[in-house]
């Protein structure tokens, strides 16, 4: 209890909600791996880089492309380096264990001080991937065959777990992790994020970026809605062109960097003429 | 404890398996909750749900089990009143009174479940008619009774005070996840799932992964001179061709076919995918638009796929007798076909032997002719995510077997 109740309070760069910090404090202290969802830019994979700064634990990354196997976040066995070694019989070849590189979750498990583990959009892999990593997870072990060695966690890590849908997790595997959907920022929150990132920013310029921003994301019909990072991209542009407030209210200059696709631009174009920029009709 | 709440849940629809309620248990007995409602909603969420859809669902079972304090809307406002402001301040406890109190708190979890302390909660509730601070049976602040805030009894139940969330049952009542209970979306992924099965793995692509008993062979045979041999690595190598009556008797089944068609083109799972359409049955031309403005003679698909293409066809297969068996039966009056559609279906069928009909209309209605002879040709499973599932199975079972008969003949 005393755990999740001091533990993580989101870090200085990041801003994490009440729900978010106490799910987040019960997953460590329960040593649960954590499943985050959301929409894209809503500051999954931040997450971890916050919890492992604001806890001083060192941060593993573990990106997982289509190709990822589950293995090869535990060990590889290198045979063809020692068959090469083998082959100009320069060095000892009879100690398997140097041809055995960790993986990942490996060294999470090896390492002597309790680490934050990142395994980052696992929906990425095959469908198969989460259920090959169920016993690793839950026990926090696993086997090397090649030298009959049980590798078990010293120290349990935080294990952080992010997905974007594209593919569904298997039920087998959510049951054993916690899992949090991170709902996109309201206007309140995201006021506070933009601060963190660019603490000097006029108010004024914020308060009008936002308005302009979540009026764009309500826009039908985008294909991609503009997410947390083009925001920040757009106010830093915004405030480095030296843009003046009044011109905000009635366009929106830097469009690109927050509408990424032609169609995007073409439609907010349409309806920008129709309405007039932020809705209004236009004056002129 | 609580056992009601897992049943409704249940009822609700989220997939609340035992071991999830275990571990949420656990939390609770570990004291992790903090005896507060809202920790409860937002944690009690993270152990039991597993995907976003079914937040909507666990807001309704929440309100239903543990709303029972909020219908006594009025006493609890009063009661939030009393709560809001200390009328002193805590005195500080010294280390042993805290080991007491400690202890008393342990013993009373011991004696005392929480369903128990609820119904209590309720009752006195219902007794207590006035604002109370300190002491140790009423509902108030800074005291010793089980309920209250800022008090001193952490095994109790904390009304509101000091948390900085929002009220749990307020959320839960405010069903903000209602959009995210998209059952279209459900349905793509289901469809999206079943589609996934249909998968072939070939080695195809760079040759990366190391082939060990080659390697072994090869270095015998060049008397110890280390050869290392690679092979390609597996990849799905499944091409999916999607046929698609957009006929008007298929009008109120656009948007199931919707879903397929979104399912099947957002996979990129496929080696190829392609979609023709067709207006009630194929005849020499089908189209590549859904308004049959393009097209591409039917001859071109027999030329351009080779017979390991798999064929989807969706289409609802009732028609008039003379459209599938006629010459110039065609529905469409300046369309005039010299081979009845019948033909052009079999030749389709021949040169694609894996192909499946999926009808979005109840099996129950298949009594028509027309569609006991196309079901006649090919396998004709229903347009739902049980018969999609059958039919990815005809699909690639039916590969298996011509490969065993192709071995068995060679």
């Amino acid at each position: 209890m005393a755990n999740a109740t001091q533990g993580y309070k989101g870090s200085d760069d990041y801003i994490a909600s009440k729900p978010l910090m106490e799910i987040v404090n019960v997953s460590v202290a329960l040593g649960k791996p954590l499943v985050v969802k959301g929409e894209p830019g809503t500051g999954k994979t931040l997450l971890a880089h916050s919890i492992s700064r604001a806890l001083n634990k060192k941060l593993l990354i573990w990106n997982i492309k289509s190709t990822t196997k589950a293995k090869d976040g535990l060990y590889v066995y290198d045979t063809v380096q020692r068959l090469n070694d083998a082959r100009f019989k320069d060095k000892d070849i009879s100690d398997i264990g140097q041809y055995i590189k960790l993986g990942r979750l490996g060294q999470a498990f090896k390492s002597e001080e309790q680490l934050v583990l990142l395994i980052d959009e696992i929906d990425k892999a095959d469908i198969e991937f989460p259920n090959d990593l169920l016993n690793e997870l839950d026990e926090m072990s696993f086997h090397i065959h090649e030298l009959d060695e049980e590798v078990v966690a010293k120290q349990r890590p935080v294990v952080i777990i992010t997905s974007n849908s594209e593919k569904e997790l298997p039920d087998a595997f959510l049951r054993r992790c916690l899992f949090c959907y991170i709902e996109f920022p309201d206007d309140e929150m995201m006021e506070r994020i933009v601060k963190v990132h660019y603490p000097d920013i006029e108010n004024k310029l914020v308060k009008e970026a936002l308005k302009k921003f979540y009026w764009i994301r309500e826009m039908d019909g985008l294909r991609k809605k503009p997410s947390t990072s083009e925001l920040l991209d757009w106010i830093k542009a915004l405030s480095l062109g030296g843009i003046n407030l009044e011109k905000i209210g009635s366009e929106i200059p830097f469009v690109g960097t927050l509408l990424k696709n032609e169609q995007d631009t073409d439609r907010f174009i349409k309806l920008s003429n129709a309405q007039g920029g932020f809705g209004f009709k236009r004056r002129y | 404890m609580f056992i009601d709440f897992f049943y409704i849940l249940r009822k609700k629809g989220v997939p609340v398996s035992i071991t999830e309620w275990m571990s949420f248990m656990e939390a609770l007995y570990n004291g992790y909750f903090q005896s507060s409602l809202n920790h409860l909603y937002y944690l009690g969420r993270a152990f039991l749900v597993k995907s976003e859809a079914y937040y909507d669902a666990f807001d309704l079972a929440f309100q239903e089990y543990f709303g029972g304090i909020k219908t006594e809307k009025l006493e609890l406002d009063k009661v939030m009143e009393w709560l809001e402001n200390p009328l002193h301040r805590l005195p500080k406890l010294s280390p042993e009174e805290m080991a007491e109190l400690q202890r008393q708190i342990q013993e009373f979890r011991n004696t005392h479940d929480m369903d128990e302390l609820m119904r209590q909660f309720r009752e006195r509730l219902k007794e207590q008619k006035e604002r109370h601070d300190g002491g140790g049976k009423w509902i108030g602040t800074g005291g010793t009774s089980p309920f209250g805030a800022y008090g001193f009894h952490p095994g109790g139940i904390r009304v509101g005070g000091e948390s900085g969330m929002q009220s749990a049952a307020k959320v839960a009542s405010e069903r903000r996840f209602r959009n995210y209970r998209n059952d279209i979306i459900l349905d793509v992924r289901q469809t999206k799932m079943a589609l996934k099965k249909l998968r072939e793995l070939k080695r195809e692509g760079l040759e990366e992964e190391l082939d060990i008993d080659e390697t072994i062979d090869k270095t015998a045979k060049e008397g110890g001179e280390i050869e290392l041999v690679f092979n390609r690595s597996r990849e799905n190598s499944v091409r999916l061709i999607l046929l698609m009556d957009t006929g008007g008797s298929m009008l109120p089944y656009t948007e199931l076919c919707e879903r397929l068609f979104s399912a099947a083109s957002q996979m990129e799972h496929f080696k190829e995918f392609r979609y023709y359409f067709f207006h009630n049955t194929i005849y020499q031309d089908i189209y590549e638009d859904i308004q049959n403005y393009k097209k591409v003679p039917t001859e071109k698909l027999f030329s351009n796929f080779h017979k390991g293409y798999k064929i989807v066809i969706v289409g609802d297969a009732s028609m008039a007798y003379s459209e599938l068996f006629d010459i110039n039966g065609c529905i469409d009056y300046f369309y005039t076909n010299d081979k009845p559609s019948l033909e052009w279906l079999l030749r389709i069928k021949e040169h694609f032997p894996h192909s499946v009909w999926l009808n979005p209309t109840h099996m129950n209605f298949w009594g028509h002719y027309t569609v006991d002879t196309i079901g006649k040709i090919f396998p004709m499973y229903e347009l739902t995510v049980d018969g999609l599932k059958d039919a990815v199975k005809t699909l690639s079972s039916r590969t298996k077997s011509i490969r065993q008969l192709s071995a068995m003949s060679a």
